[in-house]
């Protein structure tokens, strides 16, 4: 049970808001030396850990693309474009993004969203844009911070409650494999995926329902005008 | 044939050339420290694919490196000229809807690509490796939206890209590591038997007569194994070892496909709410320059737990029927 002093570590780390990096590295070793783990191997870990988890960090290769086009104003194009959709609201608009980020990832085109080639670029600017369009200039950065929160959440919550229903993606892949291996049994990667539409069909309707809600609350923070964040440090 | 390996390359490029333009970079706060981070890390994509007749233990120190000059707040992103806000405004005018032709271009490059380009072989020789064609279609499509915008908005040096590209890169800063970092901090759990341990206090717990308390202990496991690793994928055969096949197939009869499938989707509604799941959670808001880095999180939470209710409640009934 000594090992799991790590996980504590971690919990302790994140609460206090140290800085991950530190946290997790520490949590890592400390677990690692725990468990009675000689140095020489965590420090190979760090190095296996690494070298097999590099696909992670390929997303930050396009932004040398996203960043040239932003340089020829790419999010103010994305701006104006929403100013000419008079009935399309911040939250309307991430509706319909969440709806096409959960179709396109349930058949497996899952690189077509994402908050680096896809959100930053397009969908924040956009929602910022109708924002401003029905309010008016400068957003306080309360309310861009929270067009920027929901932006990301959107993309995030389609793509996992809409890959699920591909057959062929990792977490179905995962299923099948592991209790076919352990158990014997010949589930069916396509009954897996089925079972996910119920789940899928639940997160648009709860998150839908919340972002056709925000319209409303970005109004009232709107309204309240005072930054009530600005005087913690 | 083409591997991933020469997409971790250009990735790795990438990173290399933000450290050297650091380097040249006079005006620079933390410069040394900065281009030791990124040039480090650059040079950790190259070393990362000869793990197998290289040693590990300089690439493992060099993570360590990274992660503690990153940790300890000896990064911090300098100052990248870059057009104005009124330049901008300009140039969406004149330039048009064709802005958005490199963004969409990565999509669609590297759909095609993988659905296409997966079938060709040349003499017998598949052209790409085995289950690498996304990876890879990303890494074409990206040259492909580098070509696209160097040929539509027309920059006197294209070079500028990279410099746009540093710009944002260093913005996220040391987030850039984390994701990399969780996987490794997972790794080394479940080296140190983590997932066994929990596993135990999972099987505990678990009373012997409840249907209906089996079923949420198996699902408030794994979501909250999820929080704390970051991850369904760590959490589910643990937990399936531990309550889901055990108890609710063997013991109340549970029917294996619909069991899983939302059990799973229950370790979800964990990843919404946890930082370990940095890629997901954290690197957004800082790809995003928000304030709080943490409001993304706070949004996804009412979500998590609504959906995690249904889950529960699908998976009170569907295996059953």
């Amino acid at each position: 049970m000594l090992p799991l002093i790590g996980v504590l570590i971690v919990v302790a780390g994140f609460a206090l808001r140290r800085n991950p990096l530190i946290v997790v590295t520490i949590a890592g070793i400390a677990s690692a030396l725990l468990a009675g783990m000689p140095i020489a191997r965590i420090i190979d870990a760090f190095g296996s850990g690494f070298a097999n988890s590099r696909s992670i960090s390929l997303a930050f290769m396009v932004l040398p693309v996203v960043g040239l086009a932003e340089r020829y104003g790419l999010q103010q194009r994305a701006k104006l474009l929403i100013s000419t959709a008079a009935g399309l609201t911040a939250g309307r608009l991430l509706l319909v993004y969440l709806f096409i980020r959960q179709l396109t990832a349930a058949l497996g085109l899952t690189s077509i969203g994402g908050v680096p080639q896809m959100v930053r670029p397009v969908i924040y600017p956009m929602a910022e844009g109708a924002v401003v369009r029905a309010y008016g200039d400068e957003l306080p950065e309360r309310v861009s911070d929270e067009v920027k929160a929901h932006s990301a959440a959107a993309d995030t919550i389609g793509v996992f409650f809409g890959e699920d229903i591909f057959v062929a993606i990792g977490a179905v892949l995962l299923i099948t494999s592991y209790v076919d291996a352990t158990y014997h049994l010949a589930l069916d990667a396509l009954q897996i995926a089925l079972w996910a539409i119920p789940t899928a069909i639940a997160a648009f309707v709860i998150h839908g329902f919340r972002l056709l809600r925000l319209d409303g609350r970005l109004t009232a923070m709107l309204a309240s005008g005072t930054d009530k964040r600005e005087d913690k440090p | 044939m083409i591997t991933a390996e020469w997409i971790y390359w250009l990735a790795g490029a990438f990173f290399l050339a933000t450290g050297v333009q650091i380097a040249l970079d006079r005006s620079h706060a933390q410069r040394w420290m900065n281009c030791a981070f990124w040039s480090l890390l650059g040079l950790s994509f190259f070393y990362g694919s000869f793990v197998s007749v290289l040693p590990l233990w300089p690439l493992g120190a060099a993570v360590i490196a990274m992660a503690l000059i990153a940790g300890s707040g000896l990064t911090s992103p300098g100052t990248v000229s870059t057009t104005t806000e009124a330049e901008r405004e300009a140039s969406a005018r004149s330039k048009g809807n064709l802005l958005f032709a490199p963004a969409l271009t990565i999509p669609i490059v590297t759909i095609a690509f993988a659905l296409g380009a997966s079938k060709v072989a040349i003499g017998g020789v598949p052209l790409l490796a085995k289950g690498q064609a996304t990876l890879i279609g990303l890494g074409v499509a990206v040259i492909a939206a580098l070509i696209v915008g160097v040929v539509l908005l027309k920059p006197k040096q294209p070079v500028v890209a990279l410099r746009e590209g540093r710009r944002l890169l260093e913005s996220v800063g040391w987030a850039v590591l984390l994701p990399q970092m969780l996987t490794v901090l997972g790794g080394l759990f479940t080296q140190a038997g983590v997932g066994t341990d929990v596993g135990a206090i999972a099987q505990h717990i678990v009373p012997e007569q409840s249907r209906m308390f089996a079923v949420i202990v198996y699902a408030l496991g794994m979501a909250s194994f999820t929080i704390v690793m970051g991850n369904a994928f760590a959490a589910f055969p643990i937990m399936t070892a531990a309550v889901g096949w055990p108890v609710l197939v063997e013991r109340f009869g549970a029917h294996p496909a619909p069991l899983f499938a939302i059990g799973m989707l229950a370790g979800y509604c964990g990843t919404l709410c946890t930082p370990m799941a940095a890629n997901f959670n954290l690197v957004p808001p800082a790809l995003l320059e928000m304030k709080d880095r943490y409001l993304q999180i706070k949004v996804q939470i009412p979500t998590a737990i609504a959906l995690f209710i249904v889950n529960v409640a699908l998976m009170l009934s569907l295996p059953f029927s």
